[in-house]
């Protein structure tokens, strides 16, 4: 018979096992949060085609046109940014919807045990779809330009892997914060707002003077988008290793960071939602 | 032993409370004040940030125990009712059994799977349909999607939505939405089940199924309850324990009879007047006659009245002027609310006038046998011109089980009264 030990500071023994009991509760959230997502609107899902498209419209004119920013080695301008656009999307609708997912769901936290890591878990799942959804308008652009990729493009999956770590890393622990400190619901959107221009979204990483190359990568998401390139874009773009090794390394800590806080926070969400 | 299910040690959890210090005078506090206190707020909260510690609102912080010391043990099959005031910890101990609240001391060991319904419906989203909150609201709940399947016919029929399945339960009625929500609940399959006041929802059927069915699940499926509730006559029908709190310690436990009466024993008994001039009035109503106080007059002086004896009080009432006709009305209710029986002074072909100043009635119900159980009064004042005061539970009272009762046999008599019948031998069959 399952035995269930509650005390004070006490780690949950079971809790990866639990994590993966629960697993139905993270694809319903899920699940909910999408199916919800479009009611009582005009164009419903469209909308999740047309603001990323309408993003990598506005980049291209700017920096592709106006700014006349190199684009990497022959790829179309609107390919390369749209590329760079995939993970950064993720990493920002993943880092806005799990920061709130804690506090917005109160009235589940309050009345009902679950792993918490769920909830947050859960709008990352939601991002994700919005990511798949993405990648088949990038099929759709890449059709349009006559454009091939190379067998590079297999390597796709494990750098979405990796641009998932990277994201559930800093949203987990800005959840916790966000939880216990709600200054950082404030902070984050202009966060959002700062790292679209630090990040290689609108332009290649390679204007980036050589010598801040490796200080650049500090940002994981450098590496991630550099990566994403280097897959889609073949051999018009070059991958700066060092750079997205360090990328991965701030990767790790930070999915660390956050697992760690989270659960250390876990068990007094109720007391501060 | 191993057939203890729940064994709470030491139990206690501490609450940071900020209190906001009076600011009666704000609009005339000069600026320089207000500054300096926003400073030293932010201060402390700059502090308790550095040290990750919580934020709490308020300019003063406070320790607040919500439970103490708490300990028990709760056997196999048992079904415990959990009783006390407002804020006396219940709901706190029903939160941290279930895992929701982390405890500051103490442990806890549980045995087998535990659900917890701390609310009906939990979770339920009002845009999706019924049959997808079923499944939303049963994950939620712990319920595998395969399990949810192979119940669904059931916790739709219990519902009684089947018509409505495709529609979004915003536009179910409150009816609907408490039915379905309580039907998904009612297909949980724990070990150890611990409920919490969801019988306050709902209409009386709605309340009667809901305790049926707590019962099948631990009379028929040996499992454990533990069930929190204000409603003494549920309490009493279904638990076979009970544990008292009183501002978060456990004042007592046992029996639920034992349990109970010691919490009626000191809430009713505490003194044998009642003082009515604080108690809070539901309506507004003119300030010219107000009810003081009521007093029990039966042999114990006490609201604990055994079987048999009359029901009679004493009520006060403070008056500003004279009335020539005052109607003095009194409602008889049961625990739950119902209304059993109403009088007024005029259904004794009694007139009563009022002198300004304070006057002193008498009310004794000399035909009226009441069985053992619990009740309360209403008291209401009516001049030409309306109500002049009413105090909705001026009392509560208990009918206790006495000899008199034992001699009839009165534990295995329904309804709430033994009525005054007379009978007699009109014909016999020797006569014939």
């Amino acid at each position: 018979m399952q035995e269930i030990i509650i005390e004070a500071g006490r780690a949950e023994r079971h809790y990866w096992r639990d994590l993966w009991r629960y697993r139905e509760l993270f694809r319903v959230l899920a699940w909910r949060d999408i199916a919800v997502r479009y009611k009582q609107t005009v164009i419903g899902a469209a909308w999740a085609l047309i603001r990323p498209f309408l993003t990598m419209v506005v980049f291209t004119i700017i920096f592709g046109k106006l700014a006349n920013l190199p684009s990497e080695g022959t790829a179309p301008y609107a390919i390369m940014v749209f590329v760079g656009m995939l993970p950064w999307v993720f990493f920002s609708s993943a880092l806005t919807g799990a920061s709130n997912s804690i506090v917005g769901s109160a009235h589940l936290i309050s009345k009902v045990y679950f792993p918490r890591l769920i909830v947050p878990m859960a709008t990352v799942g939601v991002a994700l779809v919005d990511f798949a959804i993405n990648l088949i308008m990038l099929v759709a652009l890449m059709i349009w330009y006559k454009f091939v990729p190379n067998w590079q493009i297999v390597l796709l999956p494990a750098f979405s892997a990796v641009a998932l770590l990277a994201s559930l890393g800093p949203a987990l622990w800005l959840t916790t914060l966000n939880v216990r400190y709600r200054d950082f619901g404030y902070i984050l959107p202009f966060l959002v707002q700062l790292g679209l221009y630090v990040s290689p979204v609108g332009y290649s990483s390679s204007i980036v003077p050589q010598q801040w190359r490796l200080l650049y990568s500090l940002n994981p998401v450098v590496g991630i988008i550099d990566g994403f390139r280097w897959c889609i874009l073949g051999e018009q773009s070059q991958l700066y290793w060092p750079g997205f090794l360090l990328s991965i390394g701030v990767t790790a800590f930070f999915l660390w960071l956050g697992i760690r806080q989270f659960r250390n926070m876990e068990n007094s969400f109720s007391d501060l939602v | 032993m191993s057939n203890i299910v729940v064994s709470v040690e030491g139990l206690s959890k501490r609450y940071l409370i900020g209190h906001q210090v009076a600011r009666r005078e704000r609009y005339r506090d000069a600026l320089r004040d207000v500054i300096g206190r926003e400073a030293r707020t932010f201060v402390r909260k700059a502090i308790d940030l550095f040290h990750g510690r919580q934020i709490v609102e308020g300019d003063e912080v406070e320790d607040f125990w919500a439970l103490r010391d708490v300990s028990f043990e709760v056997k196999q099959g048992e079904i415990v009712g959990v009783i006390g005031r407002n804020g006396a910890g219940k709901t706190t101990l029903l939160k941290i059994l279930s895992r929701i609240v982390e405890p500051s001391a103490g442990r806890v060991r549980l045995r087998g799977q535990v659900s917890s319904l701390l609310e009906v419906g939990t979770g339920f989203h009002p845009e999706l349909t019924g049959r997808e909150n079923i499944f939303l609201n049963g994950a939620i709940l712990g319920m595998s999607r395969r399990e949810i399947r192979k119940k669904f016919d059931k916790i739709v029929a219990f519902a009684e939505v089947e018509q409505f399945l495709d529609t979004p339960i915003k536009r179910y009625s409150s009816g609907m939405y408490v039915r379905l929500a309580f039907a998904v609940a009612a297909h949980l399959d724990p070990d150890i089940l611990m409920v919490d006041e969801i019988l306050a929802v709902g209409d009386a059927d709605f309340q009667k199924r809901c305790l049926q069915r707590m019962d099948d699940m631990s009379r028929r499926e040996g499992r454990t309850v533990l069930f929190v509730s204000h409603n003494m006559e549920s309490v009493l029908k279904f638990c076979s324990r009970g544990i008292l709190l009183n501002s978060g310690r456990i004042a007592t436990l046992g029996t639920i009879q034992d349990v109970l009466s010691f919490y009626l024993a000191k809430e009713l008994s505490g003194s044998n007047v009642i003082n009515l001039s604080t108690k809070p009035r539901s309506q507004e109503l003119p300030c010219r006659v107000r009810l003081i106080q009521v007093k029990t007059l039966n042999g114990q002086g006490s609201w604990s009245i055994p079987f048999g004896q009359h029901v009679a009080f004493e009520i006060c009432v403070q008056s500003q002027s004279a009335f020539e006709n005052m109607e003095l009305g009194i409602g008889l209710f049961s625990v739950r609310g119902f209304e059993l029986a109403s009088w007024t002074n005029r259904c004794s072909g009694i007139n009563l006038a009022l002198r300004a100043g304070l006057n002193v009635f008498l009310v004794e119900y000399t035909d009226m046998l009441l069985l053992p159980g619990q009740y309360s009064l209403s008291i209401g004042l009516r001049s030409g011109r309306g109500f002049e005061d009413y105090v909705s539970e001026a009392a509560s009272f208990e009918i206790t089980v006495s000899e008199r009762a034992a001699k009839i046999n009165a534990q295995g008599f329904g309804g709430v009264l033994v009525p005054k019948v007379t009978v007699s031998t009109i014909r016999n069959a020797d006569a014939a």
